[in-house]
């Protein structure tokens, strides 16, 4: 069995939406019964083989190569199985994933692993705003899974963020952790202003102290048993996150404007 | 049969069904962790009286605890669910909770899940946090020593309790001396604990009393000073009877300690005093499991074991 791999044939006109090609919509299906599967694209409906040269049998390890800054919802509701992707991708890359594990070897647009339920996701590149918010109509982002981003992150990062953990190793844009319910946010670079804004619970572990406006308190230095844990887990990944060892910080609290149980901690 | 002119009785050792848990407890160092852990296993020798039973099990090392600091491992084991989740809970509450530096974790995977911080972190009024590591939640509840932090549950499995075996000698100095030896070895098993003090009880005790109140009595067959005045079980020369109770997660792990605690009894040997091994039953209709030392002192797959 050889990995089901979709090479794009030509940058598309319009934006693809990819959400069928996942491993359990594709799971048992012959590659003529794959390639007349049909994505929207634009207003109009085109059948996969017409987009992409297929070859491959293993839906459960799917590759695609060659993509392109158009193609959205790739991973979309998945369930099950790897995802590959090389090159750079749309917005909502992992929406709503909620298990198995999607790799990007590329940048990737808006609205990563928004809504993302469980998994894994490693990105490879820098990601656009909103990385695990919510869209506009959801009460929630990110509700679960690992997000691990090597390159940076804009704006609003894990807004309205409910479960799981986000570590990036290069800088965030403003507003990270803005409204953020739960969970845990790490970053190894810089993060921009307004850090925090409205959180309600949740961690940013940070690297460097940030700019911090009037609702963030200090709370002192501590040495806090819990990040030795949390750390712990960190080992099996695949990120520079791996390699932390201190459990001393500085830790400030907030957004005292929005119930102030979340919580910046900053290595020291 | 006869180990080292120390003659094993031809019986057997009944024992029930419980329920059993395991926590794991880390703290700064040993000396902190074994000061919660002698607290949370206090007062649990037996579950007539104290609902539970609880022991250490063993001491871990750093590399082996969730949080890589140094800790202990205990057992707990009562009748039903019910009462073990209560005593549990209290526990937890009333010596981890307050113990400076003490953390819990689960130590059992499997089994049903029971609630081990999970309503510890209402202590917290409002400014506990979760936090979820692969695929376990943790609660850290702020107190006055920096954090308190817990696992939310742990693994609740049927277990076995009231293994037992009784060391008979010529005097109490030559009793308690095997029953220490015995102890000694019984420590190395895993899975077990001696639930009395120094995993050694001295009042043992028969079904029934001639008071309508109490429903056990001391066991006067092995008192020796009734030898003259009672259906005595003891020959002259023996003058002091000390028993071993045993719980654990499976009775496999019973036969275990068993056979090891039995061995070390007797390699002191008739030399020092040791006479005979015995053990305590009740006509083997109330317990579930039997234990027959004839048995398990045959049995080559334990000889390993010691």
């Amino acid at each position: 069995m050889s990995a089901l791999t979709f090479s794009l044939k030509t940058q598309p006109s319009q934006r693809v939406d990819m959400t069928a090609i996942t491993p359990d919509n594709l799971a048992g299906k012959t590659i003529s019964e794959i390639a007349a599967i049909t994505l929207p694209v634009g207003k109009d409906n085109l059948r996969i083989d017409s987009l992409f040269d297929i070859s491959g049998d293993d839906a459960n390890e799917i590759v695609i190569e060659k993509s392109a800054s158009r193609l959205d919802y790739i991973g979309n509701n998945m369930k099950t199985g790897r995802i590959t992707v090389e090159g750079d991708v749309g917005s909502y890359f992992g929406y709503h994933m909620r298990k198995g594990e999607l790799v990007l070897n590329g940048n990737a647009a808006d609205f990563a692993a928004s809504g993302m339920a469980g998994g894994l996701i490693q990105i490879h590149g820098n990601v656009g705003d909103y990385l695990a918010s919510a869209i506009v109509g959801d009460k929630k982002g990110m509700k679960g899974g690992t997000v691990i981003i090597t390159g940076n992150a804009g704006e609003r990062v894990g807004d309205q963020m409910r479960r799981g953990i986000i570590l990036i190793e290069g800088n965030v844009g403003s507003y990270c952790a803005s409204r953020m319910l739960a969970g845990t946010i790490g970053v190894l670079g810089t993060v921009g202003e307004y850090v925090g804004y409205g959180m309600r619970r949740g961690t940013l572990l940070l690297t460097q102290k940030p700019k911090m406006h009037a609702t963030l308190q200090d709370c002192g230095t501590h040495t806090l048993p819990f990040l030795s844990l949390m750390f712990k887990s960190f080992q099996v990944l695949p990120s520079k996150f791996a390699t932390i060892n201190k459990n001393r910080v500085q830790r400030y609290a907030g957004d005292i404007a929005n119930d102030g149980k979340g919580e910046i901690l900053v290595l020291l | 049969m006869i180990i080292n002119g120390v003659q094993i009785d031809d019986t057997f050792a009944e024992a029930f069904n419980m329920r059993g848990t395991r926590v794991i407890i880390t703290a700064q160092n040993h000396k902190w962790a074994y000061n919660a852990a002698n607290a949370m296993t206090g007062f649990a020798t037996s579950v007539i009286g104290c609902g539970v039973e609880a022991g250490i099990e063993r001491e871990l090392t750093a590399d082996e605890t969730p949080d890589g600091r140094p800790g202990v491992a205990i057992l707990m084991f009562a009748m039903g669910s019910a009462v073990l989740m209560k005593q549990l809970e209290t526990r937890m509450g009333q010596c981890i909770l307050t113990c400076p530096t003490a953390a819990a974790f689960s130590g059992i995977e499997g089994g049903d899940r029971i609630n081990l911080g999970k309503n510890l972190r209402f202590f917290g009024d409002g400014f506990q946090i979760s936090k979820q590591f692969g695929g376990k939640r943790y609660w850290r509840v702020p107190v006055m020593d920096g954090e308190f932090m817990t696992e939310e549950s742990t693994g609740m499995v049927r277990a076995v309790g009231g293994g037992n075996f009784l060391v008979l000698a010529e005097s109490q100095p030559q009793a308690l001396a095997a029953c220490e030896a015995a102890i000694e070895a019984m420590k190395e098993i895993p899975n077990v604990i001696m639930p009395f003090p120094g995993g050694v009880v001295r009042s043992g005790s028969k079904v029934g009393s001639k008071y309508k109140a109490l429903f056990a009595s001391t066991n006067d067959a092995f008192c020796p000073t009734l030898k003259g005045i009672t259906n005595t079980q003891l020959s002259p020369e023996i003058e002091s009877v000390m028993e071993i109770v045993i719980d654990g997660l499976t009775d496999a792990d019973i036969r275990k300690a068993t056979y090891v605690g039995i061995a070390a009894a007797c390699a002191l040997g008739s030399a020092n005093g040791i006479k005979r091994i015995s053990a305590g039953n009740y006509g083997g209709k109330l317990g579930q499991f039997q234990f027959h030392l004839h048995e398990i002192m045959n049995d080559e797959s334990l000889k390993g074991a010691a």
